[in-house]
């Protein structure tokens, strides 16, 4: 029995979510699928009109990226607490802070980071300049990150709760509208040939934050739920 | 108390290296509130639980390094298989496991062969024991645990008891909710019997050690 390290626990949380998620990939690709389907609706709908489309591009995929992690988010926690084996991570010896934020990272790893990496594919429906693609990519990047950790406060707080997806989305839909509005902010201002480094610093200045207060607020979220 | 409902009130006992609590009651009259009450999982309306003389809540992590809680469900993943299970819910207990050791605690319950086996092709008494594997891993001093005998055969409460009984022996403390007559040899036997709520002014809730 070797001497227990925060660092240790971290990550055999992030191993253990990334295993039991390559054995349910199923529902991983059902986020994705259901991302890429979202935003592909849109050229089919409006048809060939490419500055309309060209206009419309980040709010789309942005909104669409919203709902796809509201798709996932209610797992979280949910599947954990069903067996029993989330009271026991609440009763790990190393702060319950690490274990949140350690079950956050492998949600964004397996929910978020394929559908960050596909936008800029989807994005050439729009006929987004490759400029703009990037600036996507990035600010899908710094974003999403935020909308894990923002939701996983709500994921915590329905736990256990029936229509608890419901719940989570008017939970947290409004606190990420200054994600929306920054992320979208960025891709509309490249496509406009403005910079977009202010919209990138605040979506940054947002991750910040949100790593900080976001896992300390969920893992409270958690003992509340589960008393 | 559970939402409105006054479940328990003086309730009173402390264990010390060797003592053995069993935790009867009819349904419904809070033992598992009481367990849970006892991790930490849940705060006491009235009352306190002291671990080694401090209050458990200003010992924090300190005291879940002290503690296995098997409560009524198993903390077993369907999709991963034991060997898994057992290593992943030791090193998140604090306690990291070689391979071989795991392998050694598996066929200690009885789960030898079925150790790649992903747990949804177990059956639950065999889930059971394969959460039971992790009292022997973490070689904690308190074992909490819940309706442990629910869907075990006569061999695995022969294990269990000779689990507890071994636990007990080399100093350590376990509490047990359970309707079934456990025959353990070593160790003193506590039996606190939990009824029906009736209201009354409720004591402090002594634990120590």
């Amino acid at each position: 029995m070797s001497a227990p390290s925060a660092f240790s626990m971290f990550r055999w949380i992030v191993a253990r979510d990334l295993t039991l998620a390559w054995r349910r990939r199923a529902d991983v690709l059902a986020t994705l699928f259901f991302f890429v389907i979202v935003v592909s609706l849109f050229p089919l709908g409006i048809g060939p009109e490419t500055q309309l489309l060209r206009s419309i591009a980040p709010g789309v995929v942005w909104v669409a990226a919203l709902l796809a992690s509201m798709l996932s988010l209610g797992r979280v926690f949910a599947n954990d607490d069903q067996d029993g084996t989330l009271e026991q991570m609440l009763l790990t010896p190393q702060p319950l802070y690490l274990v949140v934020l350690g079950k956050i990272l492998a949600q964004w790893l397996v929910s978020e980071v394929p559908l960050v990496l596909i936008a800029p594919l989807i994005g050439l429906q729009f006929d987004l300049a490759s400029d703009t693609l990037v600036i996507l990519f990035v600010s899908l990047l710094i974003g999403t990150p935020i909308l894990s950790l923002i939701g996983s406060i709500g994921a915590a707080l329905t736990l256990g709760l029936r229509g608890g997806g419901v719940l989570i989305a008017l939970l947290i839909l409004p606190l990420y509208i200054p994600v929306l509005i920054f992320g979208a902010g960025a891709v509309d201002a490249s496509i406009n040939g403005v910079s977009s480094q202010a919209n990138l610093s605040l979506l940054g200045a947002f991750l910040v934050v949100s790593l900080v207060f976001a896992p300390w607020a969920t893992s409270a979220g958690l003992r509340i739920s589960l008393e | 108390m559970r939402g409105e409902r006054l479940l328990f009130s003086d309730v009173n006992f402390a264990l010390s290296p060797g003592g053995f609590l069993q935790l009867t009651g009819p349904n419904g009259s809070g033992k598992t509130s009481l367990l849970r009450i006892i991790c930490g999982l849940m705060k006491p309306e009235r009352g306190e639980i002291r671990w080694q003389g401090e209050q458990i809540r200003s010992l924090g992590e300190e005291y879940f390094r002290s503690i296995t809680y098997l409560g009524h469900r198993n903390a077993v993943k369907e999709e991963l298989n034991s060997l898994e299970n057992l290593r992943i819910s030791s090193g998140l207990a604090g306690c990291e496991l070689s391979r071989a050791h795991a392998q050694k605690a598996l066929s200690r319950v009885g789960l030898a062969g079925r150790e790649n086996l992903p747990a949804r092709f177990l059956s639950e008494g065999q889930r059971r024991r394969s959460a039971l594997a992790r009292l022997i891993t973490c070689s904690t001093a308190l074992w909490i645990l819940d309706e442990v005998l629910a869907s075990l055969d006569h061999a695995a409460v022969t294990l269990i008891e000779s689990l507890i009984g071994e636990h007990l022996s080399k100093g350590g403390m376990a509490i047990v909710a359970t309707h079934q007559e456990l025959h353990i040899s070593a160790g003193s036997f506590q039996r606190l019997e939990l009824e029906p709520g009736v209201p009354s002014g409720a004591a402090p809730m002594g634990w120590t050690s």
